[in-house]
């Protein structure tokens, strides 16, 4: 290992090449967070089929995939996937990164849209039972629009956990910043500036990020003051 | 009579920029039954809750048995008191909420042991009989091991009142402890008052909107309005010979 | 079938790894939670800067810099990888919860402190006896499921060359590529009970914590 503590000239030399992988590492935030919305939507849709053995398997199910190792995951999907027989497929590193990680976010996003739903108050469905709506009416018109606008917030906050989340698929070769500066660090036996680097990326933009949340929340809840207003009626 | 156990000499309070009390001049007597009534925002709540320590007064002083509540002297200068000197002056005054404030966390026992116990250092054994024959007076002693969540309002309200009694102050106050009950429950709870002032030798200050039941047991009726004590007298004279048009306005709601 | 009491040998990493990241983690949430609640300007800054730091950045790369960093910067070797990891997490988790110990004492009723005024009690006192109790049902559901996120990223420290249960399939996968699946589903399914436990538990706190506390 290295003697020599830190060098400004090194830092100055990785930050370049650790930057290369930040535009890998947005995509992949983003790639696997949609994925995760629209499976976390499915979970949605199959939790509500009231058949009792059904909505046991897809119950525990989520709690297995939320309740062990994202990283676990990513190697099972990268590593066993290709040589399980009979249905084996091999997937890119990008490929089994947004499905991995977009998996295992998908069992919370459920768990954020079930709470969106459950937000609307007894007295709106009642409402829109009472004036007949049809199903598609009643989701379109009534639940929906005062579902949503109270998760924004917290689908904004998993996007930044989901952030977080993203250097764990270095581990299966992708070219994200914490690979880049391992891979740094192998070739100059330095790491502590590399990661560093690495560290300041994230603590500055899940910051910007988490500002940003902060004040679309604020937007969102004065354009949807009424909802507090129909939850008490 | 002697020398009243509280006095508020001038007290005024403003929260921001909304002056709530205007100078109020109060004496309380050991063993006085005091109802403060008024509309609502007119500042009863806030005169109790400055003599139980729980809000500042902005200026001026509340005494209490001869002691400055707010005020002490530090290095022969009059500085503002410090935990130590409130803890001091307040142990003799007790007090009961609106919305109960029971410990959830605790047994309805546990409850009214907790203080006696930590703050007043009394003997375990001792206490414990005392709260058990106190809640049997309020009509709980079968529900010394139930928690508070497993009451009704009337009961939390009736542990309430025991919990502050156990304490023995000198001075309770009642804080619209019957407004957040259901009307059918309000009742129970006026019983335990109405039985606290006919056989305990306490004070009480009691803020409410129960008028008949107000001046039926109080010695002294203040009527507050727009943070002054407009009218103030024993229940009869307030009542019946009051000049005070606001006061008579007021009245004439609760006699519909 | 000896993937299953070759991949057993890391349980016992895995689970002192655990036990151990999430005593500290406790431990720096209620020092950190207090402290950001304390009068004193320079804790409560000093806290918030140790907050930010480890909840604005991955454990992973907290991981590997303390790796790193920590024989580099303090010349010192902490013994075994298994302190790094310990701390790592700890410190990470530490932060996070550190956050739910603050907001739930902030969020006990203020009718609670005013009763204990009202009966006497001193700061002191009001804290111990009735806040800081309730407060604690309060946190429960949620330092369950922080134990929870603690388990799984106790999978981190395979990467910094402890001996878990993922180590162990790791190196049965690098023999025998056929046996792959066998091995990271067995490893799942280990993980999911040591889960289930902590799931009953934040299950039971949930109980506990909606009956026990006044919140406003």
């Amino acid at each position: 290992m290295n003697t020599t503590y830190w060098s400004w000239e090194r830092f100055f030399e990785a930050l370049p090449i650790v930057l290369d992988g930040l535009w890998m590492t947005i995509f992949l935030t983003f790639a696997s967070f949609a994925f995760a919305l629209i499976v976390g939507f499915i979970w949605t849709l199959l939790r509500r089929i009231p058949i009792k053995p059904f909505n046991w398997i897809v119950t525990w199910s989520m709690e297995f995939i939320r309740s062990t190792p994202p990283l676990v995951q990513l190697f099972f999907i990268f590593f066993a996937l290709p040589v399980i027989p009979v249905i084996g497929i091999t997937l890119s590193p990008v490929q089994s990164a947004i499905l991995g990680l977009g998996l295992h976010y998908s069992t919370y996003i459920s768990e954020i849209y079930r709470s969106g739903i459950d937000s609307v108050g007894k007295g709106q469905w009642e409402a829109a039972k009472a004036l007949n709506f049809s199903t598609m009416d009643k989701w379109k018109k009534i639940i929906l629009p005062q579902a949503i606008p109270p998760t924004v917030p917290m689908l904004g906050n998993y996007l930044i956990i989901l952030f977080k989340e993203v250097p764990l698929v270095s581990t299966i070769t992708v070219s994200e910043i914490l690979l880049l500066a391992n891979t740094y660090g192998s070739r100059n036996f330095a790491y502590l500036e590399p990661l560093t680097i690495v560290g300041i990326i994230f603590l500055v933009l899940s910051y910007a990020s988490a500002f940003l949340i902060k004040r679309l929340e604020l937007r969102l809840n004065k354009r949807f003051d009424k909802n507090a207003l129909a939850k008490s009626s | 009579m002697t020398e009243p156990i509280v006095q508020y000499r001038d007290v005024y309070k403003s929260f921001g920029d909304v002056k709530v009390l205007k100078g109020i001049n109060l004496d309380i007597h050991a063993g006085e039954k005091v109802a403060v009534i008024g509309p609502s925002g007119s500042g009863k709540t806030t005169i109790i809750r400055m003599l139980m320590t729980l809000e500042e007064p902005t200026s001026g002083d509340i005494i209490v048995s001869g002691e400055n509540l707010w005020k002490m002297e530090k290095n022969g200068k009059e500085v503002r008191a410090n935990e130590k000197h409130l803890r001091k002056v307040r142990g003799d005054i007790g007090m009961v909420f609106q919305h109960f404030n029971l410990f959830p966390h605790m047994t309805i026992l546990e409850n009214c042991m907790t203080a006696p116990i930590h703050v007043k250092k009394e003997d375990k054994h001792e206490v414990r009989e005392r709260a058990i024959q106190m809640l049997e007076r309020v009509g709980l002693g079968d529900k010394i091991d139930n928690y508070p969540s497993q009451l009704s309002g009337g009961q939390k309200q009736r542990v309430a009142m025991a919990r502050a009694v156990v304490m023995r102050p000198k001075i309770m106050l009642f804080d619209e402890v019957t407004s957040a009950l259901d009307p059918e429950l309000v009742g129970e709870v006026l019983e335990v008052i109405r039985d606290l002032a006919q056989h305990e030798d306490m004070a009480m200050v009691l803020v409410t909107h129960e008028m008949d039941f107000a001046l039926d047991i109080a010695d002294k009726v203040l009527f507050l309005d727009e943070g002054v004590i407009a009218e103030q007298g024993s229940a009869r004279d307030v009542i019946e010979h009051s000049q005070n048009e606001r006061l008579q306005s007021f009245l004439s709601r609760f006699r519909a | 079938m000896e993937v299953i009491p070759q991949v057993a040998k890391g349980l016992q990493v895995t689970i002192t790894v655990l036990l151990a990241s999430a005593l500290l983690a406790y431990l720096l949430a209620f020092v950190a939670g207090l402290s950001k609640l304390s009068n004193n300007v320079l804790i409560r800054k000093a806290t918030g800067v140790y907050v930010e730091i480890f909840r604005g950045t991955s454990l992973i790369v907290q991981l590997f810099w303390l790796y790193y960093a920590i024989p580099m910067l303090f010349g010192i070797q902490l013994g075994t990888n298994w302190w790094i990891g310990v701390i790592a997490i700890g410190l990470n988790y530490g932060a996070y919860l550190s956050e739910v110990v603050r907001s739930s004492i902030v969020a006990v009723d203020k009718g609670q402190s005013e009763a204990a005024t009202a009966l006497n009690m001193s700061s002191f006192q009001r804290m111990r006896l009735i806040i800081f109790p309730q407060a604690v049902r309060m946190m429960l559901p949620e330092f369950g499921n922080y134990t929870i996120l603690i388990l799984k990223s106790t999978s981190l420290v395979s990467l910094i060359g402890l001996h878990d249960v993922l180590y162990y399939g790791d190196i049965i996968r690098s023999t025998n590529a056929s046996a792959t699946p066998i091995v990271y589903g067995v490893i799942l399914v280990f993980y999911f009970i040591l889960a289930l436990p902590l799931i009953w538990m934040t299950r039971k706190g949930e109980a506990i914590a909606k009956k026990g506390a006044a919140s406003s």
